[in-house]
């Protein structure tokens, strides 16, 4: 029984991030995701799992992130984003999908 | 003694007109849950911004003067006067008249001589009256109530930050209603530009190490703009609540007038109809009574 409940625990700490997309009028996406790119104001970046601390400013672009095998897009217009400890902030001025 | 048709004919205009300011009081009613929904929305977004804002400028030493924090000789001046697009909401309006009209009088008297005192107005109340005024109205940001977007508001943000740093305006203020609960509003004049230096608060920021990308300079410069505009989009959000606030409560108010007439019409006209019965009750019994003593 203890192997079984040790092996379920591996397959549940699994770790993803926790992204949240907020603009001024709303909360436009909350949830897990995988992987998240960003249009950084001076060039595209990813953050990945564990992604070490990090402040950045947004410029015009898309933001895609990455749910199993789920690729969403969302249309930025300046904002900054902020990770920490797998939790990943993004306050856009505006969004649309 | 009053016309009894006359009476009724009142009390029909003031039943219709009672109807419809107690509609009026239920669109406001609606449309200020909608505005206070929308204050609270903006919350997360304007705590997160502050809160990030606070921990890139922690530690930047304080010779980095942003461009929207140089005080300069107070010279040309530009007002931002916030009132709403109708009428029917109490002394809402007229309060910021009186107020800016005031606060220019105080304060500015020297610039408007010299011709240097713009106003902006939002809300097409304060449009009509700055400008039919002589004052120096500027911008055309009357609409923005009807749909109130961050991406209109902005526009009116940039404008305001926009003259500020290429030196059209020294000092830009606001003036509007913040919303307190629906029967209150407060009268505030905000210092908008250039941005006041921020009092020391018991910072509680945690050390985290980040990383900043590409660098804290270039973040906090990127940063100011947007929590103005925040700032801005917030002042909106605020009067617009205060907006349908008074006109509930003036609206309700203007229902229990009606009401109360309409009491008071219903008995003069109930009064006038006995009256007349009375009258002509005593016609008929005096005609009896000659003609049977007459005979």
């Amino acid at each position: 029984m203890g192997d079984s409940s040790s092996v379920f625990y591996l397959v549940k700490m699994k770790k993803r991030m926790f992204l949240e997309i907020i603009t001024p009028e709303k909360k436009v996406f909350e949830g897990e995701v995988d992987s998240a790119k960003f249009p950084g104001s001076k060039g595209e970046f990813q953050v990945l799992n564990d992604h070490a601390p990090l402040i950045s400013p947004l410029g015009k672009g898309l933001v895609t992130y990455k749910d199993g095998d789920e690729v969403k897009e969302l249309l930025v217009d300046g904002g900054v984003v902020e990770v920490l400890h797998n939790k990943i902030i993004v306050l856009a001025e505006s969004a649309q999908a | 003694m009053a016309n009894l048709k006359e009476v009724k004919n009142r009390i029909g205009s003031v039943v219709s007109t009672q109807q419809i300011t107690k509609a009026m009081k239920m669109v406001a009613a609606a449309k200020l849950r909608r505005a206070q929904d929308r204050i609270i929305q903006l919350r997360p977004y304007a705590e997160k911004l502050s809160a990030i804002l606070q921990n890139v400028s922690s530690d930047v030493d304080e010779s980095l003067v942003n461009e929207y924090a140089i005080e300069r000789d107070v010279e040309k001046v530009l007002l931002v006067v916030i009132t709403s697009d109708r009428g029917l909401c109490g002394a809402f309006n007229s309060n910021v008249f009186k107020h800016v009209t005031s606060l220019i009088e105080k304060n500015y008297s020297q610039q408007q001589a010299n011709g240097n005192l713009r106003l902006l107005t939002i809300g097409r109340r304060g449009h009509e009256y700055f400008s039919k005024r002589g004052y120096k109205v500027i911008g055309d940001f009357s609409e923005l109530f009807s749909e109130l977007s961050f991406n209109e508001v902005r526009k009116a943000a940039e404008y305001a930050m926009e003259g500020f740093r290429a030196g059209d305006f020294d000092k830009v203020e606001v003036v509007y209603n913040e919303f307190k609960n629906v029967a209150t509003q407060i009268l505030r004049t905000e210092q908008f530009l250039p941005i006041k230096p921020v009092e020391e608060e018991e910072q509680k920021v945690e050390n985290i190490d980040y990383i900043y990308e590409p660098d804290k300079a270039f973040i906090i410069k990127e940063l100011i703009p947007k929590s103005l505009k925040i700032q801005f989009f917030k002042t909106l959000l605020e009067s617009n609540a205060s907006e349908h606030g008074a006109r509930m409560t003036a609206m309700d108010k203007a229902t229990e007038n009606a009401g109360e007439l309409l009491k008071e019409l219903r008995l003069t006209y109930n009064r006038t109809r006995q009256a007349a019965i009375t009258t002509e009750i005593l016609e008929i019994v005096a005609g009896a009574e000659a003609l049977s003593s007459g005979r």
